[in-house]
């Protein structure tokens, strides 16, 4: 029982990352249609940026932090108006396809500027472990990660729910000629989207490398991976579908390692993502409504 | 108020509005009315900005909008209920009113907006909770229409608010555009439903094939021949 209450706190632990990543696809999904391939390596980006501003600057983690989540913001609107704007009324294939190309150029870019070799991650905090029970242990710096995440989460929810920005991104992810009618700035709103969803990658990919001691410019890949399925088993386009499914694949993933075999644990989530996608296509929360032409 | 001089659109190679022309004055109920097909939803997205026009110009106010941004129309007081209501379903009643006040900032009056538009239609005010996608036809046109008066519009642009609904609500809908207009809401209504936008209007045009055939007052063609003929079976 004990190991079973640590493999699910430690799989809330990376489920939180996950959850954060997902929730950019889900947003950038929801507004312009389009999966953003590259955003696996914003989150490396992100990191890189904590990890110059932690190491190279010796700034405090909070300020590693802010710092990132701006600079990874601009990136996003960047990367937006320069490969996905000017695209925004062809076919959707081409966006897809520049999506991906814009991935592997960040990766290269980034191999090309700092090596392919990992970095180590200067320790932020002082790692220290807190027994709740016998058997039962929850590092500092998992509560960290859980309590930044969900905070973050909580924050959006208001930000979609309660500002006008966010009922402007809900609009407009609606009818964007509608909510051009109500006045409603439809290229800035994207922009803003984008803006927030690699922020909240920013902050995903600096825990991840906080959680894993290191930066690497191929480091976006697996939990980029792993964060678009997540957001695909919640239901792409749906918010607390992308939180519930980053959770969802956080325990599955660390319970596989702890019950069944570490080296089976990517093909359990996969073998999830196919199972639900059968019986729920649109996803865990995703309503399965036809879509537009 | 609103002047459109010589304005030509094209989808493509689909020359959908053929030198088209036409005016409303301040205060008045103008209608545009057509078959399925005459260019009646492209006049009104042209004059709202979401469609450019290859030639011709509009001006609002005496000022010359061709080319403006859509969503900087509505800050300079046109209004337009799209055609097929266009609600946020995903939203609530509220907030597609809230939609509507996007751009004012005037909180304390925003507020006795919404009141105004609920004592306009109490049916919305029921169900200020409830998803707009949830509601019937009949409630999603008030509620576009409420949506588009939370904007304080000079003019109001509606684009065939009757379509698919039973004739009852029809007159409601039609009466509370004459409440408007008389509130000094200049109107400009597209209808297929020839015979009830000229009930109410005051001057009307008649498109065909993305051209104006004919123009007049509205009591007087409700009476032509041709319109008879044509429109009104
Ligand atoms: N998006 C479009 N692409 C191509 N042709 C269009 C488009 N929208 C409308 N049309 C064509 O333009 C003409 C006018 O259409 P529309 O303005 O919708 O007419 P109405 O509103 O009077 O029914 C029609 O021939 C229609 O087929
Ligand atoms: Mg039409």
């Amino acid at each position: 029982m004990a190991q079973f209450i640590q493999q699910v706190i430690n799989g809330l632990n990376v489920g939180s990352i996950y959850a954060l990543i997902a929730l950019g696809y889900t947003m950038v999904y929801g507004i312009v249609k389009l999966i953003n391939f590259a955003h696996g390596d914003i989150l490396m980006i992100g990191a890189y940026f904590g990890f110059f501003a932690l190491a190279t600057f010796n700034v405090p983690f909070g300020l590693a932090l802010v710092v990132s989540m701006i600079l990874c913001a601009l990136v996003g609107m960047t990367i937006d108006r320069l490969a996905y704007k000017p695209l925004r009324n062809a076919p959707r294939i081409s966006a897809l396809i520049t999506a991906l190309g814009m991935s592997m150029l960040l990766q290269n870019l980034f191999r090309l500027l700092f090596g392919a070799q990992p970095r180590r991650m200067p320790a932020v905090i002082a790692l220290k472990r807190i027994e709740i029970a016998p058997g039962i242990a929850i590092s500092n710096l998992a509560i960290i990660t859980i309590l930044l995440s969900v905070g973050l989460m909580l924050l959006l929810e208001f930000i979609v729910k309660k500002t006008k920005t966010g009922k402007a991104m809900r609009a407009v992810s609606e009818d964007k000629s509608a909510a051009k009618l109500m006045g409603v700035n439809v290229d800035k709103t994207i922009s803003i989207t984008f803006a927030i969803g690699s922020a909240l990658g920013a902050v995903g990919g600096l825990l991840y490398a906080i959680n894993y001691y290191q930066v690497e410019p191929y480091m976006g890949m697996m939990p980029g991976l792993k964060a678009f399925v997540a957001a695909v088993l919640g239901g792409i386009g749906v918010i607390p579908g992308a939180m519930l499914g980053g959770f969802v694949i956080g325990l599955i993933e660390t319970l596989t390692k702890g019950y069944v075999s570490t080296t089976w644990a990517d093909a359990f989530v996969f073998g999830i993502l196919i199972i639900v996608l059968i019986f729920k296509p649109a996803g865990i929360l995703g309503k399965n409504t036809r879509e537009k032409v | 108020m609103l002047k459109v001089e010589n304005l030509n659109v094209y989808y493509g190679a689909i020359h959908a509005l053929k030198g088209l022309s036409f005016e409303v004055n301040k205060g008045e109920i103008v209608t545009l009315i057509g078959a399925n097909g005459a260019g009646k939803t492209t006049t009104l997205h042209t004059v709202s900005g979401l469609l450019k026009p290859t030639e011709g110009s509009i001006s609002l106010m005496d000022k010359t909008i061709t080319g403006v941004e859509a969503h900087k129309i509505l800050g300079m007081g046109m209004a337009q209920v799209p055609e097929g209501r266009r609600v946020f379903a995903k939203m609530t009643v509220q907030e597609n009113l809230e939609m509507g006040a996007f751009l004012r900032t005037d909180k304390a009056e925003i507020e006795e907006s919404y009141e105004n538009i609920y004592r306009k239609f109490p049916r919305l005010k029921e169900r200020r909770k409830q998803l707009a996608g949830t509601m019937s036809g009949g409630e999603q046109q008030m509620l576009a229409m409420g949506r588009a008066l939370m904007s304080k519009p000079d003019i109001l642009l509606m684009d065939e608010p009757s379509m698919g609904l039973a004739p009852i609500l029809v007159k409601e809908i039609f009466d509370t555009i004459v409440e408007v207009n008389k509130q000094g809401v200049t109107v400009l209504l597209v209808e297929q439903n020839a015979h009830m936008a000229l009930s109410i209007a005051d001057r009307a045009y008649v498109l065909e094939t993305g051209k104006i055939v004919l123009e007049g007052n509205a009591k007087e063609l409700l009476d032509h021949e041709d319109v008879k003929k044509a429109y009104l079976g």
